[in-house]
């Protein structure tokens, strides 16, 4: 590494070095990043839980190991935003605005449907320079039952159950659709998720993907949203 | 000139596998009476781990041990090469290798190609002439070096190195010192982590240690996953009854974490 590099920059070998200008010359500047992060939601019946890891990456160092990826939004409704950070920090801000107009116009705070659906245009309109963030949204709805949305950077959304998105979202995504969703089993009692099974649950898959993730570590930060409001509770993960 | 250009022409566009390298922290430093060198045990595949408990410090001859970064299949195959052709040299002249001809043979194959082999390695070893400890990069360039570190957990480990080196150190400093460099590497870079190996090499012995400290993150998941039989459904059933005898039977326990 440190004494090859000077090694890499001969061009042809035996041949002297050609001065001359070859035309616009194309420097790589690219306006993303990728900081890493894994975040998740779960839907119950009367509650919904948001949680990501905190570490923030860049490449193969670690910028912080303190940096969660949950934003609450509302007392029953929690973001979870992973991907590019820089973007992620301008959309809760921009988020957070439109929150504040809304409840101004409308003399109510925005419902969890609500606040997908508005998150869905704010994405799409920078259709063609995107936000880098994959969303995630956990909240309860009008009725008090768990929801969960989640997004593509472009503003694609659905309503789910459960969902993992950020680096670890491929390994994270087929645990829960068997352990929550009981898929690829049978001959097993679908008995409905309580909520200290859900968080005993997302710990497990979390350290999990600490194991085999380079971008997931650190600790992991979890909102578990019920009527009662949002409580956050912080575990130590793999630091290495 | 790309290595694998034919292979990719066989994937229509698709993904080629990638190469597992191993991202790693290696560290050695020559102390008074011989050589420690020291390593992580993690090999990842881009951002997955794919092997926590890999082995990056090779055996090359009694006397002489490498670390190797890079390429995982370039550092084993290369140095399994170098050490069959000093144990040859071994056998015919009745002598144990030396460091400077496992260093030379190493520099001639990497330059041969150009930089293809993706194998940055540190060689420590005691012979008759003392204590030794070299680099040698994918290009075939060498150093001479007291102290080192190597992989992408380098500068994190160096660090720690230049802090605290000092010539003619005595065991349990160096074994400490190489240590502190390699948890440095696995703390602050994402490419290292797990376990720590140690290989101590003196005149008189060699002490591989495997591992010299393990992770302090123990997995502990609270739900037992467990499947019962009939859990997985099957649509058809073949049953062909094989006649075997066991002949010999040895449990070996999987890495479940």
């Amino acid at each position: 590494m440190l004494f090859t590099c000077m090694f890499q920059h001969f061009g042809d070998p035996g041949k002297m070095k050609d001065y001359h200008y070859t035309g616009p010359v194309e420097h790589k500047f690219s306006p993303y990043a990728f900081n890493g992060g894994t975040v998740l939601a779960v839907a119950g019946e009367d509650f919904a839980i948001v949680a990501s890891d905190t570490r923030l990456s860049e490449g193969y160092s670690i910028h912080s190991r303190d940096s969660p990826k949950c934003y609450k939004l509302t007392d029953t409704t929690v973001l979870g935003c992973s991907g590019f950070h820089g973007d992620c920090l301008t959309l809760t801000k921009i988020i957070d605005a439109r929150l504040k107009m809304y409840k101004h116009s409308n003399n109510k705070t925005m419902t969890s449907g609500a606040i997908a659906a508005m998150l869905s245009t704010i994405l799409y309109s920078r259709r063609f320079f995107p936000y880098y963030v994959y969303n995630i949204i956990g909240g309860l709805d009008e009725e008090g039952k768990g929801a969960v949305y989640s997004f593509d950077p472009v503003g694609s959304y659905q309503r789910d159950t459960y969902k993992a998105g950020g680096s670890a979202s491929a390994m994270l995504q087929p645990l829960l659709d068997n352990q929550i969703g009981f898929k690829n089993m049978e001959g097993v009692e679908h008995v409905p998720l309580t909520k200290d099974k859900a968080v005993q649950l997302v710990k497990d898959v979390f350290i999990s993907a600490a194991e085999r993730d380079v971008y997931t570590g650190d600790a992991l930060r979890i909102c578990v949203i019920t009527k009662e409001g949002i409580n956050e509770e912080t575990i130590p993960l793999r630091k290495d | 000139m790309k290595p694998n250009a034919a292979l990719e022409g066989l994937f229509n566009g698709g993904n080629t596998p990638k190469a597992m390298k191993t991202g790693t922290t290696i560290a050695g430093v020559v102390f008074k009476d011989g050589v420690v060198l020291g390593a992580d045990t993690r090999a990842t595949s881009g951002e997955v781990v794919a092997d926590k408990m890999c082995a990056k410090i090779h055996y090359i001859s009694p006397n002489i041990y490498c670390c190797g970064a890079g390429t995982a299949a370039d550092t084993e195959k290369t140095t399994d090469l170098l050490s069959s052709n000093l144990a040859i040299y071994s056998l015919n002249s009745g002598r144990n290798p030396r460091v400077v001809m496992a260093v030379n043979i190493l520099q001639d194959m990497l330059y041969r190609y150009h930089g293809q082999i993706g194998a940055n390695l540190i060689l420590g070893g005691v012979d008759c002439t003392g204590n030794h400890l070299y680099t040698v990069g994918p290009y075939g360039s060498v150093n001479k070096v007291p102290y080192l570190s190597m992989g992408s957990g380098d500068l994190a480990a160096l660090g720690i190195l230049e802090d605290g080196f000092k010539p003619d150190l005595e065991l349990e400093p160096a074994k400490e010192l190489v240590r502190a460099a390699i948890k440095a590497g696995i703390m602050n870079d994402l490419g290292s982590g797990n376990n720590i190996d140690i290989c101590v090499i003196t005149k008189q012995r060699v002490d591989y240690i495997r591992p010299y400290q393990e992770s302090q993150y123990k997995d502990n998941r609270k739900i037992k996953y467990k499947y019962r039989p009939g859990m997985t459904p099957f649509l058809t059933e073949k049953v062909v009854p094989l006649k075997l005898e066991v002949v010999q039977e040895s449990v070996q326990k999987m890495e479940t974490a």
